[in-house]
């Protein structure tokens, strides 16, 4: 148990008769990375307000930080750092304010204050702008100086609700970039998202929340093979070479309205070469041809979709 | 170090943060300022003939009026700017910036205190200018020693203390600045219903209990007797239980509201 930076058995919280989580269970090493993944209004950020403290949790026992939050949130917080999802900065006065404000907030000597302010604000790239209101500033600007904000007091585990949601491509790269940087100090984070994307990119180990329960949890490969549906997608635009390929070719679904063939496959360059042999072989040659590995997108419809795996699933062409 | 010391040091930070804050928008504080100083010209010089006449004594010469009526303003002035307080703590609640101050190790009550204390400051500047009206336009206390100077304004900061925290948990009940603002329009209205502009005597027997026993009277009554040498009676007992009331009450309502979870 010492080495989870997080920990949670049986959280479970409610609004009136609204079941928002309902018995999750949540291990957190120290160290890496976990993301909570599910769709808008699964509770992500519920877990995120409860485990940092901001609101209490119906039942459940948690520990952050190796501290209980019922009995020590103190201690809890003086181990987070929070970036919630609406910009958790002070608009009225300026980033450099904002920075000296956290310094103050963790005690830290006025000449140290000062120079881990503009230690940060060199490092999320925001001298520049260090003298006008955070209202002027745009949103990846906004997001940056909620991070460096959150860094101030040198937390050991930090949460991020949403880091990227409403960034442009090239903020949310940084944003990434930004958020490996902080495990290679050792630092822990806790970071929800809605894209799937960015769960494979970033984290260790992903947890899909759904309706309240983890629906599913593990790494992103492991993830990856709860859903089954790999497979070749042969397609053709002669209806006669289709027809003969179909009735050649053994174990697989046609698709007649579409010209096509699926052959259940793994996706590795094995499996591919002994497929390419058999369409030699058998002197079949498709128009086009696919590979379709499941990727998080099927796992997650599969695991949240109310109608299980959706009919097309999208197709990845190597 | 020390909870006591925590205390002090997260307050006086979030002092300096609402003191920025306030500096750098005063336009909110100032036009709080304007009632008041509006009120105090428009009874004064327009309606200060009439006025005048009615409490007796006053003659075609306006300082009897003024005198009697500057006291009650200086006490509006602060109902005045702890609408502030409720707008602009209703303001910061729906702010992200809240929701971290909850989640940092800092004191629980130091976000309010701050607030409170901000607060305070600007009532007793805004109280310091109206005053400054007042003195231009012929106000001067009678017979007022440093001892009565010394305890008038200590009256003012204690009613300022207790309207402001009452002030606070206004404007954390108040789900926008709008809403805030509508919550604490009593503060306000209070001065008028009280003996600021008339004597009591001068109102109908059925409402004059009602504008003697409510917050604003006594106090206008103690402080006129501190300034003007008239008599407090037991208006300076009431404005003291009324003024540690009212903070014990705001006091103990807003912390509750605060510590909760957030709306």
């Amino acid at each position: 148990m010492t080495d989870l930076a997080i920990a949670a058995h049986g959280l479970r919280k409610s609004y009136g008769d609204k079941t928002v989580l309902d018995g999750v269970d949540l291990a957190v090493p120290e160290g890496t990375i976990f993301s909570l993944l599910g769709p808008n209004g699964a509770g992500k950020t519920t877990a995120v307000k409860i485990l940092s403290t901001l609101i209490t949790a119906d039942a459940g026992v948690l520990r952050v930080g190796g501290h209980d939050l019922a009995t020590d949130p103190q201690a809890v917080r003086a181990a987070i750092g929070v970036t919630g999802q609406f910009s958790a900065v002070d608009g009225l006065i300026t980033g450099e304010e904002n920075m000296l404000l956290m310094a103050d907030l963790h005690h830290l000597p006025r000449r140290e204050g000062r120079r881990v302010a503009a230690e940060l604000l060199e490092r999320f790239d925001l001298t520049d702008a260090a003298k006008r209101p955070a209202s002027t500033y745009s949103g990846g600007m906004k997001r940056r100086l909620d991070i460096a904000m959150t860094l101030v007091g040198d937390p050991r585990i930090i949460f991020l609700d949403e880091p990227t949601t409403g960034l442009d491509p090239r903020a949310r790269h940084n944003m990434w970039q930004i958020i490996r940087e902080l495990v290679t100090g050792g630092v822990t984070v806790f970071l929800t998202t809605q894209y799937l994307e960015e769960a494979d990119e970033l984290a260790d180990r992903i947890a899909v929340l759904h309706d309240g329960t983890i629906a599913a949890e593990g790494s992103a490969d492991e993830l990856k093979r709860l859903i089954p549906g790999g497979h070749v997608r042969l397609r053709f635009t002669d209806p006669a070479a289709y027809r003969h390929a179909a009735a050649t070719l053994r174990g697989v679904t046609p698709d007649d309205e579409a010209l096509a063939l699926r052959i259940p496959s793994d996706g590795s360059q094995r499996d591919l070469r002994s497929i390419l042999d058999r369409l030699d072989a058998a002197g079949i040659e498709a128009d086009e041809l696919t590979v379709h590995t499941p990727d998080l997108d099927d796992v997650f419809f599969a695991l949240t979709g109310p109608a299980g795996i959706p009919d097309q699933p999208k197709e990845t062409t190597r | 170090m020390s909870a006591l010391g925590l205390a002090l040091r997260d307050s006086s930070t979030m002092l300096r943060r609402n003191l920025l804050h306030a500096r750098r928008y005063p336009s909110l504080t100032l036009n709080l300022l304007l009632t008041p100083i509006m009120l105090l010209l428009l009874f004064v010089y327009i309606f200060g003939d009439t006025m005048s006449a009615g409490i007796g004594g006053g003659g075609p010469d306006r300082s009897a009026y003024i005198a009697f009526v500057v006291p009650g303003l200086l006490l509006m002035t602060i109902g005045s700017t702890t609408i502030g307080t409720a707008v602009s703590v209703s303001n910061d609640m729906t702010e992200g910036i809240i929701a971290r101050f909850r989640t940092m190790a800092i004191h629980r009550g130091s976000v309010l205190i701050g607030h409170v204390v901000g607060s305070v400051l600007q009532a007793v500047i805004s109280v310091v200018l109206v005053g400054a009206v007042g003195v231009a336009i012929g106000f001067r206390s009678s017979g007022a020693g440093v001892l009565e100077w010394l305890a008038a304004f200590g009256l003012l900061v204690l009613f300022a203390t207790a309207l402001t925290w009452v002030a606070v948990g206004m404007g954390l009940v108040s789900p926008n600045a709008e809403a805030a603002g509508n919550n604490a329009m009593p503060l306000i209205l209070l001065p008028l219903l009280s003996s600021t502009f008339v004597p009591l005597d001068a109102m109908p027997g059925w409402f004059r209990p009602i504008a003697e026993y409510q917050p604003f009277t006594p106090a206008i009554e103690t402080l006129r007797g501190l300034l003007l040498g008239t008599g407090i009676g037991h208006n300076g007992w009431l404005a003291l239980a009324w003024c540690l009331g009212l903070a014990v009450l705001g006091y103990f309502w807003s912390t509750s509201k605060f510590n909760g979870d957030p709306r």
